[in-house]
């Protein structure tokens, strides 16, 4: 008899921690981007999300069965984004402990050491819609103590900047390889919110460069259920999500 | 009607140095990449590009031709950072205003609009407003209904820009152009942002054969908003430009490649730079 923790494979309790992130999210734009992201978003709407919207990854939001449902270029996007009916998923090649998010640039971003992505629509993301994050290999590179630049906008940042950054401003989860974090502490700092089967309370900690508040009791992250599993064999069959989190 | 059928020679003929200039397409998508290799064999210099960048960016950038750019992104799509712009970047050879992509449509609409600026949210709280002098905020003359307050938001200022450059799937002789992709991108707000606009095409067509191929939804720029119209067959390649074509994968493999090192970049430049279109369009066809 093999334990639960051997037979489950860490990318499969990823999806299902990203699609865990759209729960009661109802008719809006889902909108997860990267592998696992996708793969994660159409889990939920496949079974608990039903009224999701989400793109061909192009200019149409395409249904469940792949039919086109209505034209959303670059434009439209923003007229969505900038509504709130959207939650997106977004990377980040660093996070701090209050949600700032950076993937412009490594150093000074007029003269950085590494040039990245850019702002992209990050900063207009976060103060408009609901965010969570990906972060598809979890250590102190990427959970740092200060970003380098402030692309996604995080809670102490958009307290700084007034009433109209906080209005919308939504930081749900930040979902990794290793745990899923949560912003749910009095002063949205970055929370410990269950580890994936296999993981320790210390081997997160160790993996974030700064002090993760952890509760008590950490729970284990939900594992995929028998229909969710064959769901995601339907949506991936060539195991893209395996080559993005192989097994621990 | 006035023809105004022309040449990318003659419409590189019409830039100057330090001009701003606005390009069309997004990232690695119908860029208008003939007139982007016609600056690359001009002499101009000292250029502002404004663009949703992709390799009309990372040229002019490695051949030194730009002072400044305006941006969002630098990206190839499928090479998701352009490595010329990378290496321009980080030499500070550039300097750059970095925006928001939803910041950069609403610049390009106060220009098309002729106000100084439009307000928005977007950019609060975030290092695009904190660490750049040049974008400032503003306080709402109107109390929020909901909650009284009187907002700080964002004064996006206007990008007006001295020349568009767009590549469209056709147009007719007298500038009217037809997007028929899945995405015009902001095409028709860089023709409006612009004090003067040039349009490429995969192909001429008279007008009354533009509703032969698509909608009248896919007829967005109409001849107020364009200045010349030059038939450039292929004249995105290597950027998609569907449905005409798709992006040439393998050559932009090789354009990035070449950011490697300045041998690599010279040598690629002499083979696919320094040949007027037609040679580099013969060359594309023979391998």
């Amino acid at each position: 008899m093999t334990s639960v923790a051997t037979d489950v494979r860490r990318a499969d309790v990823c999806c299902v921690a990203i699609a865990e992130c759209f729960r009661g999210d109802g008719e809006i734009v889902a909108n997860p981007i990267g592998t696992i992201p996708r793969i994660g978003g159409l889990l939920a709407r496949l079974s608990f999300e039903p009224d999701l919207v989400m793109t061909d990854g192009e200019a149409m939001f395409t249904n469940a069965d792949g039919a086109v449902e209505a034209w959303n270029p670059y434009r439209s996007m923003f007229d969505v984004v900038w509504s709130g009916r959207r939650h997106v998923i977004m990377g980040g090649s660093q996070i701090d402990a209050f949600g700032n998010q950076n993937f412009a640039a490594i150093g000074d971003m007029k003269k950085p050491k590494a040039q990245l992505l850019g702002f992209r629509g990050a900063p207009g993301n976060t103060v408009n819609n609901v965010t969570s994050y990906w972060v598809p290999n979890h250590n102190p590179r990427v959970f740092v103590d200060r970003v380098d630049v402030v692309t996604g906008v995080g809670y102490d940042a958009a307290a700084a900047a007034g009433p109209a950054a906080t209005r919308f401003h939504s930081l749900r989860h930040v979902v990794t390889n290793l745990a899923v974090l949560d912003f749910a502490t009095p002063d949205h700092r970055l929370r410990l919110r269950s580890v994936h089967p296999g993981v320790t309370v210390d081997d997160v900690v160790a993996a974030t460069g700064f002090a993760l508040v952890v509760p008590d009791e950490v729970p284990t992250s939900r594992t995929p259920a028998p229909e969710e599993l064959a769901l995601l064999e339907r949506l991936d069959p060539d195991g893209e999500r395996f080559a993005e989190v192989p097994d621990a | 009607m006035a023809d105004k059928r022309t040449t990318i020679e003659e419409v590189v003929g019409e830039l100057r140095d330090g001009m701003t200039i606005g390009i069309g397409g997004w990232g690695s998508r119908r860029k208008p990449m003939a007139l982007v290799r016609a600056i690359a064999r001009s002499p101009l210099r000292d250029l502002t590009l404004v663009s949703y960048g992709g390799p009309d960016v990372g040229i002019l950038c490695a051949l030194g031709k730009v002072r400044k750019v305006v941006f969002a992104f630098v990206s190839l799509d499928s090479i998701p950072l352009e490595p010329h712009f990378r290496n321009a970047m980080q030499t500070g050879a550039v300097e750059t205003l970095q925006l928001d992509e939803g910041m950069f449509l609403l610049g390009l609409q106060a220009a098309a609009w002729r106000v100084p600026f439009l307000p928005t949210r977007v950019g609060l709280g975030s290092d695009v407003v904190a660490r750049q002098d040049e974008i400032h905020t503003v306080i709402s003359p109107y109390a929020d209904p909901d909650t009284g307050e009187t907002d700080e938001l964002v004064a996006m200022p206007a990008l007006r820009l001295d020349v568009a450059l767009v590549h469209q799937n056709r147009a007719d002789a007298s500038g009217n152009a037809q997007f028929l992709g899945p995405d015009l991108y902001f095409d028709d707000l860089m023709c409006q942002a612009a004090k003067r606009s040039f349009v490429t095409c995969e192909r001429i067509v008279d007008t009354g054969d533009l509703l032969k191929e698509g909608t009248h939804h896919t007829l967005r720029i109409s001849r107020l908003w364009t200045d010349g119209v030059v038939e450039t067959p292929n004249g995105a390649h290597f950027t998609s430009c569907v449905p005409d074509y798709e992006r040439d994968e393998a050559f932009q493999r090789s354009y990035a490649a070449s950011a490697k090192s300045p041998e690599a970049w010279a040598e690629w430049r002499t083979a696919w730079l320094d040949l007027d279109e037609d040679g580099y369009q013969q060359k594309v066809t023979t391998g």
